[in-house]
């Protein structure tokens, strides 16, 4: 029986694998006798030097000359080559329209992949409870789905109505994907809803491998959806297989796998985890402050929890993966990275430190609120506010600006445009200091959460916990040293090297005290049974704030990310001929953010209210007519 | 219902406060419009105007200054005159430059022929410059606009002026296409015939020529038509006759000209 399950689960992951790297040889079947010799050296920024016909022609003349597509060069456009509708700004509402088109499908496509986790949870532990929150996860995802899909078609509808020569240019490319991107949607619509439809359906035995098969297609199927179509945004801002003037020489791989694909894919796993995690522990925030019941309170308090977990365990790698987003940008073109981190938009980032240091606070606040629940908790709490402490100077120091935009009397009295003590603190190296640092007290935070209801009866518990005190100072200790030393002791070149062995030293923290707690906390005895659902109302907005600083985070990191390519539709290819070509100012910028941020709050209060009445049953008595038995 | 209302005002509140820092909390900078290739007379320019230009597209178009700075990410360029002759000696170099203007020219369009130590890509070993090329997509600067930013260069470092002004522009890519329909705002106007090149004006801060902000005030329409079809007819105090190019006549439309009369006779606060 095990082994028949073992088989049938490790046939499915098999299948779901397959059918992903299959993607790579299916989709360039559309233009396979297209010439491909171009294509190593398309990776890099285009150069005027290359002659566009020839890069054009086949590189392999003994080809059939019928079968070849030659691709036209990226058009040369003027604002009246843009369809405008009177009253309608088309940037604006291609922005919004794409921003909650983007909301929505991280939010469907990070559901799944930690509703699985939860099945499985639930599945080993045999504590049907997470089976529970799993199907409710999923039963708030399936009509945001629904939604995903019709803000995609409206995007497509827009891009076809408001910049139709782009997306004549992105088609000719990426028609292959296109098209597979379709198959794919009717394929995750399919599976998907066998997952949900079938949960009940699916249980016990063999059943439940079944269920869970269908779920590990179903991350399988959107994750390549999400990268398909991350293809396309990536294209548009590091485009591969192209000349000087456009012409594209490769095959629909080569485009698909441009420069910054991969660490965007990485990035927006990761976020899109982080991101839907704070959306279900808003849903259960909400459905906790409205419970009647005592156990309905319980059960969502310990929603909230499970979100939240899931919330912070993304969001603590989802910086790093920032960073070698950033760096491969720079690796990239070293104009668009220095546009983007000292630039113009610059000063985004000084609104993102705030932005993530609010979800920071917001989610270690809800972790302290949670100790309320044991009965243990009063050995941690006074370490609480050293722990407060450390996060807000760490946010401070992150939020402190490099460089100062004054006035010339201004400017005169401070002596320059950087402050005399401050201005230390703005540059890169003490700002991924201060990152690690939030990283490392959060984990701490964490720690004491999850130890406060727990006594350890290991007899090396002592010797255990001094080591984790060696470790967090250590590690602490040289994070200081080497922001310190590459950020006032070397030159700019190198400011940024500290970045990775700081990043590494805080990863060191958290797995090695991970390990210690697991074996020094394995058969340790409980203080007394967790009170699920004695947390205070206010706890519960810190929910709502990691939501919705989450959802504005996302708005405006999305607007740097299409940003950044500045005039051009397809960076240094392709230029915006449109009157919108110009770089908005980032008040603007707030204010389209902030539109966007409301209407997706709107709606996902519409999902959350469809979730809810999709379980009222209501009986209408003396409506039916009686039938005769 | 009041849970309802409590958790909406709660993010509304949330969303207001993130707005309200990026809007008060942080300096407003205006980005620069994106470039355009501007239209320059060259049968009338000075070898000092065409050093200008060169500045103006070293500092703008050409976001030279981004690396080219004191933080150390690219080499500083105020000495290029001069040490450019011996980096033709060095034997690091492998380009086919014989003078300074060639080797400038180079560093331009091919940077890799020589990567001073220290500014190579990352795991290059100094053979591979991270410098885009100037006339690619990125800059897209044309002939004329290289050739001004290396007598900006050569004039800066202190060096001999040895680039000669191009005969003529080449044309204007799209320019055909561009011409179909006059602009519809004077801003577009400002923007497309260069006038913020000199001019303080609709956002643009030239100081060559007299600044335009409140020109209304003091000019009316009429002359200011004079000035701008015939501009060395009347020359205002403290600048120089023959600064102006004398054939906006000819460039602008008659729809475009007025407008942007209209314009700057209403600039009057």
């Amino acid at each position: 029986m095990l082994t028949q399950n073992i088989r049938n689960f490790c046939g499915a992951f098999v299948l779901a694998m397959a059918a992903m790297f299959m993607l790579s040889a299916f989709a360039p079947e559309a233009n396979a006798s297209e010439p491909t010799a171009a294509t190593s050296a398309a990776a890099a920024p285009a150069t005027a030097t290359a002659p566009a016909a020839a890069a054009a022609a086949p590189a392999n003349p003994a080809a059939p000359a019928a079968k070849a597509v030659v691709f036209p060069p990226a058009p040369k456009l003027t604002a009246s080559d843009y369809p405008t509708i009177p009253g309608v700004n088309s940037r604006v509402a291609i922005w919004l329209v794409a921003q909650l088109h983007l909301w929505f499908g991280a939010f469907v496509v990070a559901v799944p992949m930690f509703v699985f986790i939860i099945e499985v949870i639930g599945m080993a532990t045999r504590d049907e409870r997470y089976d529970n929150m799993a199907y409710e996860f999923i039963k708030v995802s399936i009509t945001a789905y629904s939604l995903t899909a019709i803000l995609g078609g409206l995007l497509a509808f827009c891009m076809i109505l408001f910049y139709p020569d782009l997306f004549k240019y992105m088609a000719l490319i990426f028609k292959g994907s296109m098209w597979a991107y379709a198959l794919l949607f009717f394929a995750e619509s399919a599976v998907l809803y066998m997952y949900y439809y079938g949960w009940h359906w699916l249980q016990g035995g063999n059943r439940k491998w079944v269920h869970l098969t269908l779920g590990l297609l179903l991350n399988a199927v959107g994750l390549q959806l999400m990268f398909l179509a991350n293809a396309w945004t990536t294209f548009m801002m590091s485009p591969a297989a192209v000349d000087a003037a456009g012409v594209f020489n490769g095959d629909t791989w080569a485009a698909i796998h441009n420069f910054l694909w991969n660490p965007i894919n990485i990035h927006r796993v990761v976020a899109n985890v982080a991101y839907g995690g704070s959306v279900v522990g808003a849903y259960a925030a909400f459905k906790f402050l409205s419970a009647q019941k005592k156990e309905e309170r319980a059960h969502y308090d310990w929603m909230g929890y499970n979100a939240n977990f899931i919330a912070i365990a993304a969001l603590l790698p989802l910086p790093f993966a920032g960073y070698y987003l950033t760096a491969e940008m720079y690796a990239y073109s070293q104009q668009m990275g220095i546009t983007l981190m000292g630039g113009v938009f610059a000063w985004i980032f000084i609104i993102q430190a705030v932005l993530i240091g609010a979800l920071f606070l917001s989610a270690n606040y809800y972790l302290w609120c949670g100790m309320g629940r044991s009965e243990g908790a009063y050995r941690y709490n006074p370490r609480i506010k050293y722990i407060a402490f450390v996060l807000v100077i760490a946010f401070l120091v992150w939020f402190t600006p490099h460089t100062l935009v004054l006035t010339n009397s201004e400017l005169k009295d401070l002596g320059g445009p950087y402050h005399k003590y401050l201005g230390v603190l703005g540059i890169m190296p003490a700002k991924n200091t201060a990152v690690n640092y939030l990283l490392v007290f959060t984990f701490l935070s964490f720690m004491f959460y999850r130890r406060a209801n727990k006594i350890a009866t290991v007899s090396w518990a002592s010797a255990g916990n001094a080591a984790q005190i060696a470790l967090f100072t250590a590690g602490l200790i040289n994070i200081t040293i080497l922001g310190v030393y590459h950020g006032y002791f070397t030159n700019t070149v190198y400011k940024v090297a500290a970045s990775v062995p700081q990043v590494l030293t805080t990863l060191v923290i958290i797995i090695i005290s991970v390990v210690i707690d697991a074996f020094m906390y394995k058969g340790a005895k409980d203080v007394a049974p967790l009170h699920w659902g004695r947390m205070p109302p206010r706890s519960q907005y810190a929910l709502f704030l990691l939501a919705v600083s989450f959802t504005w985070l996302m708005g405006l990191m999305g607007y740097v990310r299409s940003g950044i390519r500045q005039h051009w539709h397809i960076s240094n290819i392709f230029r915006d001929g449109s009157p919108d070509a110009f770089t908005p100012g980032l008040g603007y910028v707030a204010s389209v953010v902030s539109v966007g941020t409301i209407m997706f709050m709107a709606m996902v209060i519409f999902v959350f209210w469809l979730s809810t009445i999709s379980g009222r049953h209501v009986v209408a008595k003396g409506y039916w007519k009686e039938q005769q038995a | 219902m009041t849970n309802f209302l409590k958790v909406v005002a709660f993010s509304l509140l949330v969303i207001s406060g993130f707005w309200g820092f990026s809007n008060f909390g942080i300096p407003q900078i205006k980005p620069a419009d994106p470039p355009v290739e501007e239209k320059v007379d060259l049968g009338a320019m000075t070898m000092e105007q065409f050093i200008a230009l060169g500045k103006k597209n070293y500092d703008g178009k050409g976001t030279c200054t981004l690396c080219h700075n004191s933080l150390g990410r690219a080499p500083m360029l105020d000495k290029i005159g001069t040490v450019s002759a011996e980096r033709l000696k060095d034997a690091r170099y492998k380009g086919t430059a014989k003078t300074v203007e060639e080797y400038l020219m180079e560093s331009l369009v091919k940077p890799s022929a020589f990567v001073v130590s220290g500014f190579g890509k990352a795991g290059t070993n100094d053979t591979e410059s991270p410098m885009p090329d100037v006339t690619g997509g990125g800059i897209g600067f044309n002939e004329v606009e290289t050739k001004a930013v290396i007598a900006y260069l050569q004039d800066s470092s202190g060096s001999e002026v040895t680039v000669e002004i191009p005969k003529m522009a080449p044309p204007t890519e799209g320019a055909a296409k561009a011409e179909e329909a006059p602009l519809t705002t004077p801003d577009a106007v400002v923007t497309k015939y260069g006038c913020g090149g000199c001019h303080k004006i609709a956002g643009q801060t030239g100081e060559m020529g007299p600044d335009l902000t409140k020109i209304g005030a003091t000019r009316n329409k009429e002359y200011l038509r004079q000035a701008m079809l015939d501009p060395d007819a009347v020359v205002a105090k403290g600048f120089n006759a023959g600064m102006m190019p004398k054939n906006y006549g000819e460039q602008m439309k008659a729809k475009e000209l007025e407008m942007l009369l209209n314009y700057m006779a209403g600039l009057k606060k």
